[in-house]
């Protein structure tokens, strides 16, 4: 891909890009959010026509207007939001849109689930092809998703930030496959901002920033912090500084939890935890283990079968969404899509949702003061360096996914709140927000705020958290001080291993822990 | 790529158009207008007519004999009243992100109390009239209230409810307005003056039109559309709501409470439509023969005019326009159908949208969702999202 520029309103999102793969290498695309990845492969899977820029796919110059044209050249793609028929099963997902028929024109469905088996077996990726996707778990949806591009023959495969669903163990799993992807001579384009897994996988990697090509590097010769610093332009601090503080008083009080889940099972069975001013407590787990289930019950969203949640001594357990908020209770949500933005209202007004009914967004007579939401914006942005093409006028979704948590930290955190409940705040971000958003939460802890943090990211626990607990199928299975913790031990936690056990298995191997961890997942399903 | 930089001038200016929704709803009326003309030609009439008669209806300059006459003008701003008036209704709840196909039953609910109180209360010049404006609109907003309980309490669809309810409330002013003392099976005794809405200087003004009070209540309400929804935190709610139901659930905002407010405001635009109606346009209370369908065409006012209070305002005036010149289409040799057959086609052409959009979507940035677009999510719900 040469010199590609693609523009877009208030951006221009690839500015003479330049990108060069060659055959048969993982080559990796390292860059912030908004950095123009995305955009820059969607051009060469033809989602987006490019403004200018040639495209050459093995010397010949090459126009892809649309993804067949793509798939045509041997591109295939496995976006971050798996595109599954949910009621389908892995062959007839894989078929979508690429049919075999007999002579009767019936569909070939056995043909194709050989096909499928075939291909699974080859790479490695373990998939039953007449599982439904809804009994998949995530890593083996993407599996689905990588089946899908090689049954349609593709030889150049673009995955886009693969491991930002993926737990630790599958992750690993996953750089295994890539391994095998290459063995077998395929061309991979990895979108990643993880260094690890680049350092673990890619031969190559590219760096972009604000839309431009910043250089193409062997992995090899170049450290993390290296890549860190082209990526971002500025050295970058990856130890989270925290000084040492005695927590205070219990600020967050979850007395014998029960939550019923949407599948009607309980999710978080009589589960209890504290959390007191000043302290940060990590949530640590597989996903799936019931901690969206107890965040929504914390949050109000939800109501509990059995038990009580307790803030500052108060019995909370049945006030209202607005009711918590207003007690001090801020929530950065698991999925900001989903729960923290309304993506069609503009910057300035998401930046008001908590607060909007409240003086000095409202008067008395009901009507908003849009003056004061945008004053508002205009010292959030300034203040939690949030960019926003159009400032406090630009539609939230036209916004950075990594922009937009920043949006909603600002939000959550300018409430002053006691109680900060955050979820996954470092979900597909960069290494620049991560920094970021990890100093911020330390300074909160630092004023004395009760911090409740739920990751899946293992790393992110350890590095933030005065206390770990881990969650595994509902409860609570064992606490320790988040200073000194051992990976093994919370990883066999994490997998449902009581401490004392854990403790046990601490020093061996971590093949064992993973394997635990893999039968966890299957236990929940 | 040089190539693609000059060829898509022509759907560069379509992008422009499917950008804007309020630019759209115009090229949409245009090609509504344009297939119309193609319309006529194909059966052997002079197009020229159909738009002599349009200009008629809009402005009363009768072009084929030179004569000018204001109250076509009258004419056609009485009959758009009621259909802004029930388009505000639709769009009101789909802005909050529900589909009120139930403006029909809650234009008869209005209506009906509107004549009872005609007929009922005393009869105080202009308190009269006023009071029972007042009566139809709060015995319609509970109407459409009863439906966003139904919603919020019970979960239940809005669409089965409404469309359910239009049957009761037609059924019930059939016997209800039958049980009046001289009520036949098709009319009530004659109103009270005191209770009309005609205004001595808008029939002056109007050279004797039916104009009357209720165009000052469809203004009225078209920008206490407007304040509530874009103005006060009411709206927002309602809004962020019908955006996105999780994260406003999540912000700490009542989305059932939500439901039940916009649907009772809903319930009062098309009340008041009923209301009007009832006491503008005839002289005797009416035992209904059928739907008036005023509420429906509302959900297609609605559309047209994107769910905003002008957009609305503009888009009601646009089929009282063809509703009004029906009757000239047809002294000049234009079958009257034409103006259904272009009203359907706008329709059509704005529920195309979402199709436009997609085959475009490929040149410019993904939408942030799929679907994203609420306000218009009516128009949405038949088709697949665009998933880019």
């Amino acid at each position: 891909m040469i010199d590609i520029s693609k523009a877009f309103p208030g951006v221009l999102a690839n500015d003479r890009v330049n990108l060069r793969v060659r055959e048969g290498e993982v080559h990796a695309i390292l860059g912030e959010n908004g950095a123009g990845k995305s955009t820059l492969m969607s051009i060469l899977f033809g989602l987006y026509a490019p403004d200018s820029g040639t495209i050459r796919v093995r010397g010949k110059d090459v126009r892809i207007c649309n993804p067949n044209d793509a798939a045509a050249l041997g591109i295939g793609m496995v976006f971050q939001h798996f595109k599954l028929v949910r009621d389908y099963t892995v062959a007839e997902n894989i078929i979508l849109g690429a049919e075999t028929v007999n002579r009767r024109g019936e569909l070939d469905l056995r043909g194709a689930e050989r096909r499928v088996a075939e291909l699974s077996e080859r790479y490695g990726l373990a998939v039953d092809p007449r599982a439904r996707i809804e009994e998949l778990g995530v890593g083996a949806q993407q599996r689905v998703e990588i089946l899908k591009a090689l049954y349609r023959d593709a030889s150049i495969l673009i995955l886009d930030e693969p491991s930002a669903v993926l737990t630790p163990s599958e992750v690993d799993e996953l750089l295994e496959i890539i391994g095998k992807l290459k063995g077998e001579g395929k061309t991979i384009i990895l979108i990643t901002h993880k260094l690890r897994e680049i350092k673990a996988a890619a031969e190559r990697c590219t760096v972009l920033r604000r839309g431009r090509t910043v250089g193409t590097v062997e992995v090899k010769g170049t450290s993390e912090k290296k890549l860190a610093e082209m990526m971002v332009g500025r050295a970058i601090n990856f130890n989270v500084e925290k000084k040492k503080q005695e927590p205070g008083k219990p600020v967050l009080e979850v007395r014998n939890l029960t939550v019923r889940g949407s599948r009607g099972h309980d999710a978080v069975r009589d589960l209890s935890l504290t959390v007191r001013s000043g302290e940060i407590v990590g949530l640590a787990g597989v996903d799936g283990n019931g901690q969206s289930e107890l965040v929504r019950a914390i949050v109000g969203l939800d109501k509990p079968v059995s038990g009580s949640i307790w803030m500052n001594g108060e019995d909370i357990t049945r006030e209202s969404v607005r009711g918590r908020i207003r007690r001090g209770m801020a929530h950065v949500p698991e999925d900001r899509h989903k729960h923290g933005l309304v993506l069609e209202f503009r910057l300035d007004e998401n930046l008001a949702l908590k607060r909007f009914d409240e003086a000095p967004f409202s008067r008395k007579s009901g009507a908003l003061d849009f003056r004061a939401m945008r004053a508002n914006a205009e010292r959030l942005i300034t203040q939690f360096d949030v960019r926003a093409g159009k400032g406090p006028a630009t539609k939230t979704g036209d916004m950075s996914g990594g922009n937009q948590q920043k949006a909603i930290v600002a939000r959550e955190m300018d409430l002053s709140p006691a109680l900060l409940v955050v979820s996954q705040p470092t979900r597909g971000l960069d290494v620049g927000a991560i920094e970021y958003i990890h100093e911020r939460l330390v300074a909160e802890r630092d004023k004395g705020r009760a911090i409740l943090l739920v990751s899946y990211e293992l790393d992110e626990v350890l590095a933030l958290c005065d206390r770990i607990a881990a969650i595994s199928a509902g409860t609570i299975v064992g606490e320790l001080a988040g200073e000194g913790a051992d990976e093994r031990e919370v990883g066999a936690m994490m997998a449902g291993v009581r401490h004392a056990d854990a403790k046990a298995s601490r020093g061996a191997a971590a093949k064992p822990v993973r394997a635990a961890a893999k039968g966890a997942r299957r236990g929940k399903k | 790529m040089e190539k693609n930089r000059k060829k898509p001038q022509a759907s560069d200016l379509l992008a422009a158009f499917i950008a804007s929704d309020g630019r759209m709803s115009i090229l949409v009326v245009l090609l509504g207008l344009l297939c119309g003309t193609l319309i006529v030609l194909a059966v052997g009439r002079n197009p020229g007519n159909m738009f002599a008669a349009l200009l008629q209806a809009m402005t009363g300059w009768d072009a084929t004999r030179g004569v000018w006459n204001i109250r076509y003008v009258g004419e056609w701003l009485a009959v758009s009243t009621p259909l802004v008036l029930c388009g505000l209704s639709m769009a009101f709840a789909a802005r909050a992100g529900l589909f009120n196909i139930g403006a029909e039953g809650q234009y008869i609910i209005g209506l009906t109390i509107a004549q009872f109180a005609a007929l009922y209360l005393p009869k105080v010049p202009g308190l009269h009239a006023f009071l029972a404006i007042v009566l139809a609109g709060l015995g319609a907003a509970a109407w459409g209230g009863l439906v966003g309980w139904l919603k919020a309490r019970w979960n239940a669809s809005e669409v089965v409810a409404t469309i359910m309810l239009n049957y009761v409330a037609y059924y019930l002013s059939r016997w209800a307005t039958m049980q009046i003392p001289g009520a036949n099976t098709y009319k009530t005794p004659s109103l009270p003056q005191s209770a009309q809405l005609d205004l001595p200087f808008l029939k002056d003004l109007t050279n004797g039109s039916t104009l009357n009070a209720g165009f000052f209540i469809a203004i009225a309400s078209v920008l206490a559309f407007w304040w509530i929804m874009e103005k006060t935190r009411l709206g927002f709610a309602l809004r962020a709501t019908g955006f996105n139901r999780d994260a406003a659930l999540a912000s700490g905002i009542r989305a059932n409470r939500s439901a039940v407010t916009s649907m009772a405001i809903a319930g009062a635009f098309a009340g008041l439509a009923g209301a009007v109606v009832a006491l503008g346009s005839f002289g005797y209370g009416r035992v209904l023969g059928g739907f008036d369908n005023y509420g429906f065409n509302g959900i297609a006012v609605a559309l047209v005019g994107n769910s905003t209070g002008l957009g609305v305002g503009l888009s009601g005036l646009l089929f009282g326009l063809l509703t009004g010149a029906q009757p000239l289409m047809q002294s000049r040799g234009i079958p009257k159908e034409i103006t259904l057959i272009i009203s359907g086609l706008v329709v059509v052409f704005v529920s195309l949208r979402a199709g436009l959009r997609m085959v475009l979507a490929w040149k410019r940035p993904l939408p942030a969702t799929a679907g994203a677009d609420g306000a218009t999510a009516v128009a949405d719900t038949g088709s697949e999202a665009p998933d880019a």
